[in-house]
């Protein structure tokens, strides 16, 4: 692990030089005030302040629609029904200034995505290609709870390079070969001082201290799981729900998707779509039935995947790392803080 | 505000307690600044648990359809014609429902004040005419007029329609007529710059359906973009004649419907104005039939109406 200051103008020059080299995604101001990642190399420093982006960088991963064959119904060509992988080019992409909760949660990921069993080629690839330089969390929110949810405003997992402000500068910790590669490419290279360590461990603990909120799972795992399943506090829990994709669609560590056919006139294409379990479709068997045919099954399905069943399943603590979004964008404020501490007591 | 808590509380217990209802439907405490949760309340003495002040924008009528047992429910004006509305449209009976009439002071526009506030917000005290919003390193006080859900600043209707008991006394409406500039302004546009304007508003669409999932009118058993056999609507982001197809046809099935309670828009993530089309059917249908949804339970919907004087000059 190396060190490096990067100021002000060799941040904005770096930004540069990566966009040249790398599709780099950033976060950009949005005119409401609210955050995306946008394809750039205008980033400004006074923006680096946000809290983090509304909708999650999953999808420059995972996309919402990943569109992965394609086919001919046309009886006259003699690729007719035989359906082809589309190639797809994963360009070396880079996001810079990811938030630390949010490049944990591609390990998360990782563990649906990558097993010794299966392989999904379009994520895997696509995380491959992309190195992630993250920016330590300085003021979190009070929505925020990562540091008892896998991560932390300084977490380091899934980063390449983790980037520290320090008043107009920044301090850089290169964390992996890619990291070296990318930071190379920035110029990034000027030796921080040697009192650097102090101080980042000083400006972690001050950042840790202002998580404000948090959760307990420790007992959700102990728990038998059809009594949990089977609890009576479900359906007054989940009654607010309107079974909307709202959390499913911002949270970093939802994974699960929806394969569709389109034709248009004789092509095919064979695409997958983010999908949410909150939506009735998701589960509706080809005979009509319906497993979580009634709203409060849904949602007990959202909370039982995240904090019972992957527990039980990697054990490796929830499937959350705490970024919030669900409980900022909720609708009808069902708050996962809320469900995981009656899931647990 | 206070008042109408307690009496909303004391309506709720003494109905519950009379057996005059199974449940009360109604708002608890959010865990969030300007945030409410809608709730349910079996029992007499959780009626303290209910709450109601300008964070209440959801619309309760949106957990009636298809109950069973007989129900208490918070109604605001908007949500008041909306149980007329899913009255008349045979999704609850009158006699079900104990409706507590809640007269509105508005409801406060959550983005709105987030957006002028600039940093996270940690408290929101609402007086009649102020709010006093505290984040960590200040405080402001902003005039609750300036504050408030567009569909709320454009209300012609705060006073519950149909009630049976209230939780505050009833209030002058505005004497305003609805003008609909809103409405005017994109109607003068050219064709293209309208496609334009909607294809931007809708551009950043998720399809998360919140807006559907919020509104009350939207009780299909199967939303057409849910269809699956025949599949009706592509369900990709990429396709974006699919995400217009949706919010479009969305609209037209709220046609002479619609309250304007503002749910849709409160609900999407994504901040999009989706109230700009039912806007525009609400207009229509008071330009030429002078129809405003949900008034009453005596009239048939707008579109299953047929009168010879109805508006017919679009016949050619």
């Amino acid at each position: 692990m190396k060190l490096v200051s990067i100021n002000k103008e060799d941040f904005y020059a770096g930004a540069e030089k990566l966009y040249n080299s790398y599709k780099l995604y950033i976060p950009v101001k949005q005119e409401d005030n609210s955050y995306a990642f946008k394809n750039s190399d205008k980033i400004d420093i006074n923006n680096l302040t946000f809290l983090n982006t509304r909708l999650s960088p999953k999808s420059l991963v995972f996309p919402q629609t990943e569109k992965m064959f394609s086919y001919t119904t046309d009886t006259n060509s003699e690729d007719c029904n035989i359906i082809k992988p589309i190639n797809k080019e994963n360009l070396k992409q880079a996001i810079l200034g990811i938030r630390p909760c949010d490049s944990a949660s591609f390990g998360i990921v990782e563990k649906n995505f990558d097993t010794e069993e299966y392989k999904d080629p379009f994520w895997i690839n696509s995380y491959k290609a992309t190195t992630f330089i993250g920016l330590a969390c300085d003021n979190p929110d009070s929505t925020c709870f990562c540091t008892t949810a896998n991560s932390g405003p300084f977490d380091e997992k899934g980063l390449d390079i983790l980037l520290i402000t320090s008043g107009d500068s920044f301090i850089g910790k290169i964390l992996t070969k890619k990291g070296e590669e990318a930071a190379k490419i920035a110029g990034w290279t000027t030796e921080a001082p040697a009192d650097s360590v102090s101080a980042i461990e000083k400006q972690k603990k001050e950042a840790e201290s202002k998580i404000s909120s948090s959760i307990s799972t420790d007992k959700i795992k102990d728990k038998d799981t059809l009594e949990l399943y089977n609890a009576s506090f479900w359906e007054e829990e989940a009654f607010a729900c309107i079974n909307c994709g709202t959390c499913a669609y911002v949270c970093p560590t939802c994974w699960c998707f929806d394969i569709q056919d389109e034709i248009s006139d004789k092509k095919g294409i064979r695409m997958r779509n983010w999908d949410s379990c909150m939506f009735p479709l998701f589960t509706l068997h080809g005979s009509g039935h319906n497993p979580r045919d009634l709203k409060y099954q849904r949602a007990r399905q959202r909370f039982m995947h995240k904090l019972k069943y992957y527990q039980d399943k990697y054990q490796s603590g929830i499937q959350c790392v705490g970024c919030g979004r669900c409980i900022r964008l909720c609708p009808v404020n069902i708050d996962i803080r809320r469900i995981c501490d009656i899931m647990n007591s | 505000m206070a008042e109408y808590i307690s009496k909303i509380q004391e309506i709720s217990k003494k109905i519950l307690q009379d057996g005059k209802v199974d449940i009360v439907i109604g708002f608890s405490d959010g865990s969030l600044p300007m945030a409410s949760r809608p709730c349910f309340i079996k029992s007499p003495e959780d009626t303290g648990k209910l709450i109601f002040d300008g964070n209440c924008g959801i619309n309760l009528a949106n957990y009636l359809t298809g109950k069973k047992e007989k129900i208490g429910i918070i109604a605001k004006g908007c949500d008041s014609r909306n149980i007329a509305q899913l009255i008349v449209e045979n999704k609850i009976k009158r006699e079900q429902l104990f409706i507590i009439g809640v007269p509105c002071f508005k409801m406060i526009d959550k983005r709105k004040t987030s957006l002028l506030f600039e940093e996270e917000i940690t408290q929101v005290t609402e007086s009649d005419d102020k709010i006093i919003v505290k984040g960590k390193n200040k405080e402001k006080t902003f005039n609750r007029e300036d504050m408030l859900q567009e569909n709320c600043i454009t209300c012609m209707h705060r006073n519950p329609v149909i009630y049976d008991e209230l939780a505050g006394e009833l209030i002058k409406e505005s004497d305003q007529k609805a003008e609909y500039e809103d409405v005017k302004k994109i109607e003068a546009m050219s064709s293209e710059d309208r496609w334009n304007h909607f294809s931007e508003m809708l551009s950043a669409c998720v399809r998360c359906y919140a807006c559907r999932d919020a509104c009350p009118l939207c009780y299909c058993p199967t939303c057409f973009v849910d269809e699956s056999s025949p599949q009706w609507v592509g369900k990709s982001a990429d396709n974006q004649i699919d995400v217009k197809t949706f919010h479009i046809l969305r609209a037209f099935h709220c046609a002479g419907r619609c309250t304007d309670c503002g749910a849709c828009e409160k609900a999407c993530p994504m901040g999009i104005k989706v109230r700009k089309f039912t806007r525009k059917l609400n207009s229509d249908a008071m330009r030429h039939y002078e129809w405003e949804a949900g008034l009453t339970t005596d009239k048939r919907p707008l579109l299953d109406n047929f009168r010879v004087n109805d508006y017919q000059d679009f016949i050619k």
